[in-house]
This record gives C-alpha cells, sequence and structure tokens, in this order.
C-alpha cells in the first residue's frame, strides 16, 4: 500500500492519502509540533507529574495509628505537626545548613582547579585533570562513603597519620562535621564540571583587556572573570545542593547522634513506621526548597550554563 | 495562549491522577481462617521469611531446606516497626513468616496480619518452657497466633580495657563518665529502658511496668534520654553498625543484643557483656504466620522444624540467647561446652520473671484507666530525642 502511494506520487498522478495528510499537516504547524512532542510530553505527565500529584495528595490523609490503613479523608495534620514540632524544623535547617555548607565549599575547592585547568594547565595535563575528576565517579557510591567511615572512624587513617606526625588525635567520626567532608567530596565533580565548561567559554581576550586597561588580577577576576562564569558556579550548585539536600545513606553512615536529614525521617516514615502521608507530607519541604532555588537560578542565567 | 491550553491539559491529567490514587484505596479484608489446618500438607517449595539478622544461619536452614525441599528466602529487618511495615506491605501476601518480638507480635495480630496456627501439629510445641508456650504476647482467647522460638535479654556490653572497673549499672551510660563513647539502639523501645533504670533509681515516679508509663513516667524517660545525648557517639540502626564501632574505637560502652557480643568475641576483641543490678529488659520472639501466606505447608514445617531440640540448641548458641524447648540444653554442651548454662537454658523460672519482655505499649495500663500512653507517642518521643 505504501508503496503504491509512494509511486503514485513520483509518477506525479493525483496525490493518496499519506500525501493528502502530510499536506495537512504542513498547514497546521502546532499540530505537527503536538504529535512529536507527545510521546516524550505524555511520558513526562504520566510519569513525572502524576507522581507528584499523588505524592501531593497523600500528604493530606493521614493514618490510623493501630492498624497502619492509610485514612483518604482530608487533614492539614501532617503540615501542622511540621510546623509545630520543633524537631522537624530541627531537621529541615540542618539539612538545608550542610547542603549549603557543602555547596559553598565545593565552589571553593573547584573553581580554582578548572581555572588551573583550563587556563595554566597544557593540553596533556588538562585531559588527565579531566580523568581525574571523573573518576570517582567509577566506583560505587557506597565504597566511597565506606572508605570515608574507615578514613573518619576514632582508630582509622586520619587518626593514625595524626598521631605519626605528633598533632594528637581529632573525633570527627560519627558527626555532622563527617557528613560535611563526605558529601563535600562526593558532589565535587558535579560543581567542577560545570564551573570548568563556563570558564572555557569566558574569551581569553576580555582577560587580556582587562589587564590592558590597567586592571589588576584579582580586579580582573572580580569584575570579567566571576561575573561570566557564574552561571557555571550556579548550574554547579544547583547538583550540589540538590544532591546533599536529598541524601539519606551518608547520614546513615557517617553520621553522628544528630544527624538525622529530612531524607532519613522520609526513609523512616516508608519503609519503618508505615506512615507515607507523613513523609510525603515532609517531601514537600526539599521540593519547596528546590523550587525557590531554581527560581532564583534562573535569574542569574544558571541554565544557560548546562 | 498555548500555554493557557497546555496549562488545562495539564490540570486535566493531575485531576486523573487524584482519581487512580484515590480509586488505589485499601483492600481492608483480613482473611483470618478461622478453620485450623489438621495435618501438614506438601510443602510448595518456597518459604519466604522475615527474619532478625542471625535467625536464619544456614547451619540450621539448610538441613531444613534438604529435607522438606522448601528453599528459604529470608529478608532482614533491624526494628520490630520495619518488621511490622514488611508483612503489612504489598498486600501482606510478600512474606509467610515473621520471627516477631513481642513488641510487634500483637501489632500484627489486631491488624489482621497473622493468622491461628494449629500447635497440635507443631510436636516441638509440648517441650516449651511453660511461661512460652500461650503468652499473652502471641496467644488471643486461646487461639495460638504463632510459635515461640527463643527469648534473651539486651545487655550491658563494654570494652574490657577502656572500661573499669567493670560496670554493675545502667548508669555507666546515663552518667558522663564515658561522654561520647557511647551506643544504644536507634529504636523507640529504648524508652523502655531508661523506664526500667528509673524504676529503680526513682521510685517516686511509681514505675512498674516499663511499657506502661503515664504521661509523667515517659515524659521523665524521655528526659533521661535526652540527657544522654550528648554522651551518644551514634544510634545504631543495625547491630553490624554497633560491632563496627566498637572494633574502631568509637564506643567503648553502649547497649547491646547478644549478636554483636559474640561478633566482637569471635574477632578477639576485648569486650564483655552483662546484666546490670537493675534489671534488663528483653525480648521474646515468635515465628508468625501471615494471614495470606503463599506457602503455607512449607511454613508449618519451617515452624515443626525450627522447635525440635537440634535447630533450637544450633540457634540458641548461634545467636546467643535461650531457647524456648527444654529438651534443647544437653545439645547445647554438645556443640558448645557450658553453653547451656551460660545462656540460662536450665535457669529457673525466676531467671524469666526478671526479664521484662518487649510488649507494645498500649493505652489501656490494665488499671481500667487508659491514662498510658500508646507506641505511636513513643514513636514521636523517640524522634523528639533524636532531633
Amino acid at each position: 500500500m505504501a508503496g503504491d502511494q509512494g509511486l503514485a506520487v513520483l509518477a506525479g498522478r493525483p496525490p493518496g492519502a499519506a500525501r493528502r495528510f502530510s499536506a495537512w499537516l504542513f498547514r497546521r504547524p502546532w499540530l505537527r509540533a503536538g504529535l512529536t512532542l507527545s510521546p516524550p510530553l505524555g511520558w513526562f505527565v504520566l510519569i513525572y507529574l502524576a507522581a507528584l500529584a499523588a505524592l501531593l495528595v497523600s500528604a493530606f490523609w493521614s493514618v490510623d495509628p493501630f492498624t497502619s490503613e492509610i485514612t483518604h479523608s482530608w487533614t492539614t495534620e501532617n503540615f501542622k505537626s511540621l510546623i509545630d514540632e520543633p524537631t522537624y524544623r530541627e531537621i529541615a535547617l540542618r539539612t538545608i545548613g550542610i547542603a549549603a555548607a557543602v555547596t559553598v565549599t565545593d565552589a571553593i575547592l573547584a573553581f580554582p582547579f578548572a581555572y588551573f585547568a583550563v587556563r595554566v594547565a597544557p593540553g596533556r595535563i588538562q585531559t588527565a585533570l579531566f580523568v581525574l575528576v571523573l573518576l570517582p565517579l567509577w566506583s560505587s557510591y557506597l565504597v566511597r562513603v565506606y572508605a570515608w567511615r574507615l578514613i573518619l572512624a576514632h582508630d582509622g587513617a586520619l587518626n593514625w597519620s595524626l598521631d605519626k606526625l605528633h598533632l594528637g588525635s581529632v573525633n570527627v567520626g560519627y558527626s555532622n562535621w563527617a557528613m560535611w567532608i563526605v558529601f563535600s567530596y562526593i558532589w565535587l565533580p558535579f560543581m567542577i564540571v560545570p564551573v570548568w565548561t563556563a570558564i572555557e567559554r569566558v574569551p581569553e581576550s576580555l582577560l587580556e583587556a582587562s589587564m590592558d586597561l590597567g586592571g589588576s588580577a584579582w580586579r580582573t577576576f572580580r569584575e570579567v572573570l566571576l561575573p561570566l562564569a557564574l552561571p557555571g558556579l550556579v548550574a554547579g550548585s544547583i547538583f550540589t545542593f540538590s544532591l546533599t539536600l536529598g541524601d539519606y545513606i551518608t547520614p546513615t553512615l557517617v553520621g553522628g547522634a544528630s544527624s538525622d536529614f529530612i531524607g532519613n525521617v522520609v526513609y523512616r516514615n516508608v519503609g519503618v513506621a508505615n506512615n507515607v502521608p507523613f513523609a510525603a507530607a515532609f517531601a514537600t519541604v526539599p521540593m519547596v526548597v528546590m523550587g525557590v532555588y531554581l527560581l532564583v537560578a534562573r535569574r542569574l542565567g544558571a541554565f544557560e550554563a548546562l | 495562549m498555548q500555554a493557557h491550553r497546555w496549562r488545562r491539559a495539564a490540570a486535566a491529567v493531575a485531576v486523573g491522577a487524584l482519581a487512580v490514587a484515590a480509586g488505589c484505596g485499601s483492600d481492608n479484608s483480613s482473611s483470618s481462617n478461622s478453620k485450623l489446618p489438621t495435618k501438614i500438607g506438601k510443602g510448595e517449595g518456597q518459604l519466604n521469611l522475615v527474619a532478625w539478622e542471625g535467625y536464619t544461619q544456614s547451619e540450621w536452614v539448610k538441613p531444613f531446606e534438604k529435607q522438606t525441599g522448601c528453599k528459604v528466602k529470608s529478608k532482614f529487618a533491624g526494628s520490630s516497626d520495619e518488621m511490622v511495615t514488611l508483612m503489612r506491605q504489598g498486600g501482606g501476601s510478600q512474606y509467610d513468616m515473621v520471627s516477631a518480638s513481642g513488641d510487634a507480635s500483637l501489632r500484627l495480630i489486631r491488624g489482621g496480619d497473622v493468622k491461628p496456627v494449629n500447635v497440635k501439629l507443631i510436636p516441638g510445641w509440648n517441650d516449651f518452657i511453660p511461661q512460652l508456650q500461650s503468652p499473652s504476647h502471641n496467644t488471643v482467647d486461646g487461639k495460638h497466633y504463632g510459635v515461640s522460638v527463643q527469648w534473651g535479654p539486651n545487655v550491658l556490653l563494654y570494652n574490657t580495657k577502656s572500661v573499669t572497673p567493670a560496670p554493675t549499672s545502667w548508669s555507666t551510660i546515663y552518667g558522663s563518665t564515658y561522654k561520647g563513647k557511647v551506643t544504644v539502639p536507634d529504636n523507640p523501645i529504648q524508652i523502655a529502658d531508661a523506664a526500667l533504670y528509673l524504676s529503680k533509681t526513682n521510685p517516686s515516679l511509681g514505675i512498674k511496668d516499663p511499657y506502661e508509663l503515664n504521661d509523667k513516667q515517659l515524659n521523665a524517660s524521655v528526659d533521661l534520654l535526652k540527657k544522654q545525648k550528648p554522651l551518644i557517639k551514634k544510634y545504631w540502626a543495625l547491630s553490624s553498625d554497633e560491632s563496627d564501632l566498637f572494633k574502631n574505637g568509637d564506643a567503648v560502652i553502649g547497649a547491646a543484643w547478644p549478636i554483636a557480643v559474640k561478633t566482637l568475641e569471635s574477632d578477639n576483641q576485648p569486650v564483655k557483656d552483662t546484666i546490670p543490678k537493675e534489671g534488663a529488659t528483653g525480648w521474646a520472639d515468635t515465628w508468625m504466620l501471615s494471614a495470606k501466606a503463599k506457602h503455607p505447608n512449607c511454613a508449618y514445617l519451617w515452624m515443626k522444624y525450627i522447635s525440635e531440640p537440634k535447630p533450637q540448641a544450633q540457634q540458641a548458641v548461634s545467636y546467643g540467647e535461650t531457647p524456648v524447648n527444654e529438651k534443647a540444653c544437653p545439645l547445647m554442651d554438645q556443640i558448645e561446652k557450658g553453653s547451656c548454662a551460660r545462656l540460662h537454658a536450665n535457669a529457673p523460672a525466676s531467671y524469666f520473671n526478671s526479664i521484662k519482655f518487649w510488649k507494645t505499649p498500649i493505652s489501656d495500663c490494665g488499671d481500667g484507666k487508659k491514662d498510658c500512653k500508646d507506641y505511636t507517642v513513643w514513636q514521636q518521643k523517640w524522634q523528639e530525642i533524636k532531633g
């Protein structure tokens, strides 16, 4: 059939159904775009938005304490206890605080590194550095966290080295300091890569011009390089911030007595306490935080550097 | 204009999703069959268990598989709460049995997640110590919801090099001597340990049963645990985490399960455990049968097997707990000399009675008044303590 029509078109005979359909589509560009986009959009709406909608709705349900069955009646009780209980506020603030600290740390570490790699290092070393940045990602996340647990433990590699250097010992294992160190290490590549790209995009000539006009190195950095590379920095911060915000494995493994993250409370409410509605309610907190963060990031032009 | 149309479409989809989500209501029918089987049929070839880590070692599971053809698959749970959740997930037919402790068993019975068992099909049951043939945590209205398996106390574990003199009181984990070197389980039932300690050290509170606490008693226990928090290195979730803490010198004293002691001892670590003078909380576990078990015959075969003296003795020595079958004692000594006496398998009833076994806190205090705090409150308080 299709072959026949193709031949008919070639022969210049009256156009067949396929031809007419394509012409009809040609006159309706919005429909054409709609048809092309509908499979991915359908996927997006069904899998992503529907899941989010289900999450938001279940946040307003509750659980019968005795049978653990979900009660399908509307209540704002979950959100009320989130706001009223100082415990949950503390956990939310701890999560956001450490995510912010990790982001700042990674930004400070990544910028000079990326600058050196892009502007100073010769080609071959540049490639080697890039491989080195990505190398940790080849091994499992869990392996890397467990490695840090061994390093930071009381009788671990860190204290052993300090002892050999006669520097005493530190007590950072199983604490919020340990989480900060481990998170900063684990997410660093996600900051370096976008900053690297952003610095690469800044034309050398602009930096030279600034110098030629008498700008000091510091002023060139502050007024030329940094503003132009800022979108990369912000893009990287989206990764480090959101990845830390949603994590619950690192707090479980290297955290101390008061190291619960939002994710830990969500995990316990789903897997242990069987209180999915409350977990859903708490899960909206990082969503809101990320929403605000992304709006600010868009203002700063981060999405142009992705 | 176009954006507007999209928004409307998205809204329609969202509403649809809500309808679907709301429609997926729960199926409340609990199929607790009142008719008990009168004989054990042929095994179904598989048995899915929710168990404590260390309860399904190949030492006694392999012979069972060989004998019955039932392949055992086990999922380890870290707490009683997790066990209850696992037994309820996916409609409750995912797992056939659970090794529930006393603080989970009643919740499972009341929730209709487990069904009665005919103990006449389990010969080993007749040799159980009398206290655990029909204990109130697994037998309701004369119906047995499973068979008891093992029991034991929660002990005080310490590093013999760093902790001197040897501790004799739980006060060592509530005082500041070992600040930053203490570890306790990450488990709401830990509140009972504090209550037990207070019942001896602060009699004016009038705590009689550490699982039946009124508002004032619960708050006093929670306050004690909040004061303890700065001393804690880590609240452990898995017993193996606790072993790690002791091995790496991050903790030198803490509340423990015997399996951690066993692990550390076999690793030649300088540790010892003790039951302090205030007494101890403990557990008595039950193999319970899911109300929707897919492999009921294998489940019965398992209950029959695990109640026999030999697997009872093997598990007792391997885990470091006390078997319910009295005939296990001589077999324990065969496996490890002196283990019967060490694990109190031949101890008089007074020893059993000295342990405050885990049970689900409910609002009914047993004295007619309903002023006790139930387990939901305990869970909230525990989250509050951890902060």
